[in-house]
């Protein structure tokens, strides 16, 4: 039988458009079966609270909010379980940055700013 | 800043929200339906796996009459009998619009489905399989509201303050997530369907954004709650093994359909004992359940992780998999083969009774708000019967969109910027300082913390008085702590702000509640106080919440709403 660590690396990138991007490694706890979103919400909640990430639902895979890049593969952060090894947790790749780990996925229809701009420019 | 002018304003876009756009809609109303997490995704509606309660009789006889005895009985003498009538006669209509809609209810020979759930006297909860109501129900709506030309859908707009003059309704002042812009919208009429408060608990089944600001923007906003002592556990709450892409009140859609067997850690069942029913009947309601496995936790007879066994390893692997085929591979891909074994529940925070006081059109005490939802309170009283806040959310969304079209159709808007001031002025203090967190970049997420373990460990399934007196204690103790709290400087996305104010709001929400739990001298449906074990009948009436001139909470008593 395996041993558990006690605690996993988990790198998160992060940065906003205009601004040169860097990485930050964080110590998570470790739980048997913990997902990437417990990662990112336990460091969110103990050590830093700054960091941009969409999600809703909390592990149930109902919103479809939580897309990001899993050490390089699209992945929901609720269903993707954490590696006993290292992790990298990026933005989508194929969508607008907006910051840290969130991209636009919101629909043209629903955003603000592009209803305003489809408005005025209409 | 950015300035938005509409007839009703729909904050929320769940199930409730989405309903009460469509309705105003095509009650000749403009729509603005505004969400902070994304159209349709956030909110509770989308989590739910499978029941809907609504007295259809296309299976066996059944009528809206017989589905509200059922619905008063399970709130043990609290509901406003008039708002639980409007709820299961309307049901029907609901369930019926949504079918024209091609929601997919479940059907046998033609015929809707509809199970037997716990405090039912007839099967009457449709669903959408497998465990996919929710999901089907969300995006059914979705498409309807996008179908609404006179609906503007906005994806991450926090709303935060309603905007009141001269007593009077007359917009919301919020900011637009994604960069930080503050919002101001005029709006003649504005609906609060943004949801409950399971939140504010440290095991809770419902999505992120549940943090009691309906509640919140109601109080400031002059208007009343009633209730508050009533957040509903949910007995069966999915512990251990860790389970991921399941909600984890699925177990529930699992024991409608096979029955199963509860067990507490010796290997023995326990129901009896409280007053429930063993074996494979799924008859206890949802207060006696909770009580009994968290009296079972006190007794020492629960699992190292505090829960009892669920057990459906008597059932064939066949009608396991007739019953929830592709649920089954995605247990088994978290590696659980209910046949083998056992999976460990608890309970966890689900639902809130009680909410936003509001008249049979959904109107609160203040003119032009109005309430939808998980948001309101009264239909359900001390105890929601399994199935009814989806068929709540359905119906009392329609109607608060109708009557607030109603009301907005021919007013002239009544924006005030000296009434929006003191919300833009806070914003702008939040935002524009240079400070990161004071330093303290988990400030923000540690005090959530500890918030969800105060209202778990003493506002839960157990209160006594001492317990609940401390919560107080420190909750008007984090008031003040909050207000010292910066948010970072973050242009875009920036979470520190909404943490911000979604604690704002579950703060007045938390100390609602444990005000008013420690009000209630007796155990009443899903309020149990160690304290005072027995129901009072001298206390069957509802409590009212206010806040006063000074800010303050102070709580009054109403007799229960009869029907007339």
């Amino acid at each position: 039988m395996s041993t558990q660590p006690k605690s996993v690396a988990v790198t998160i990138q992060r940065g906003a458009p205009g601004v040169e991007g860097h990485t930050e490694t964080f110590d998570v706890p470790y739980r048997e079966g913990m997902s990437v979103l417990d990662a990112v919400v336990w460091i969110r909640t103990n050590v830093d609270s700054s960091i941009a990430f969409r999600y809703s639902c909390v592990n149930a895979n109902a919103c479809k909010e939580c897309m990001v890049s899993v050490n390089g593969k699209t992945e929901y952060a609720c269903t993707a379980r954490l590696s006993t090894e290292s992790t990298t947790v990026g933005p989508l790749t194929n969508k607008t940055l907006i910051r840290d780990l969130v991209t636009d996925i919101v629909p043209p229809k629903e955003n603000l700013r592009a209803i305003l701009a489809a408005r005025d420019g209409g | 800043m950015i300035h938005l002018e509409t007839d009703v304003l729909v904050v929320g876009a769940g199930g409730a929200g989405m309903y009460a756009a469509i309705a105003a809609a095509r009650n000749d109303a403009d729509v603005i339906l505004a969400d902070k997490s994304m159209i349709s995704r956030g909110g509770a509606t989308i989590m739910a796996q499978m029941t809907t309660a609504a007295a259809l009789g296309e299976q066996e006889p059944d009528s809206w009459e017989k589905h509200l005895n059922d619905t008063l009985d399970a709130g043990r003498g609290l509901c406003n009998e008039e708002l639980s009538g409007i709820l299961c006669r309307e049901a029907v209509d609901r369930i019926h619009e949504m079918d024209d809609w091609k929601v997919g209810w479940a059907r046998k020979d033609g015929k809707i489905t509809g199970v037997m759930a716990p405090g039912h006297s007839v099967p009457r909860c449709v669903y959408v399989d497998f465990l996919n109501t929710g999901p089907a129900v969300a995006k059914c709506l979705r498409t309807q509201v996008a179908r609404a030309n006179s609906v503007m859908r906005v994806s991450g707009l926090a709303i935060n303050d309603i905007v009141v003059d001269d007593g009077i309704v007359v917009g919301a002042v919020g900011w637009n997530i994604e960069d930080q812009t503050p919002v101001t919208i005029a709006a003649k009429a504005v609906v609060l369907a943004a949801g409950g408060l399971t939140r504010l608990y440290a095991r809770n089944s419902a999505s992120v954004n549940m943090n009691g600001d309906a509640y919140a923007m109601a109080l400031r906003a002059g208007a009343d709650l009633i209730d508050m002592e009533f957040p509903q556990f949910f007995p069966i709450g999915h512990l251990a093994p860790r389970l991921v892409g399941m909600d984890p009140i699925m177990w529930d859609p699992f024991r409608y359909k096979l029955g199963g067997r509860l067990f507490n850690a010796e290997g023995k069942e326990f129901l009896h004992r409280y007053g429930g029913e063993d074996a494979e009947k799924y008859t206890t309601t949802r207060d006696i359940i909770s009580y009994g496995i968290t009296k079972e936790n006190e007794a020492g007879r629960t699992t190292e992780n505090g829960g009892v066994h669920l057990s459906f390893q008597h059932i064939p692997e066949e009608q396991l998999r007739n019953a929830f085929g592709p649920v089954i591979d995605k247990l088994a891909s978290n590696g659980i083969d209910l046949t083998k074994r056992t999976i460990e529940v608890s309970p966890i925070a689900h639902y809130h009774m009680g909410g936003i006081r509001v008249n049979e059109q959904m109107e609160t005490s203040v003119p032009g708000l109005y309430g939808a939802g998980e948001a309101v309170g009264g239909a359900n009283g001390a105890n929601r019967l399994s199935g009814n806040a989806i068929p709540e959310a359905f119906v009392f969304g329609e109607r608060a969109g109708r009557f607030a079209a109603g009301y907005a159709n021919g007013r002239k808007q009544g924006w005030s910027d000296m009434g929006a001031e003191e919300h833009l002025d806070r914003l702008d203090a939040l935002t524009g300082r240079q400070t990161d967190a004071n330093g303290e970049l988990s400030a923000l997420g540690e005090m959530w913390a500890e918030l969800q373990t105060l209202m778990w460990d003493k506002v839960g399934v157990l209160r006594t008085e001492v317990k609940l007196m401390a919560a107080l204690a420190r909750i008007r103790e984090m008031r003040p702590e909050l207000e010292a709290i910066t948010p970072t400087n973050d242009a875009e996305f920036n979470l520190t702000l909404q943490d911000w104010y979604d604690l704002r709001s579950a703060l007045l929400t938390a100390e609602s509640v444990a005000l008013a739990a420690i009000n209630r001298t007796e155990s009443r449906g899903a309020h149990q106080r160690e304290d005072y074990e027995e129901i009072d009948p001298a206390q069957s009436h509802n409590q009212r919440l206010q806040l006063d001139r000074n800010g303050s909470l102070v709580s009054d008593y109403l007799s229960v709403g009869r029907a007339a």
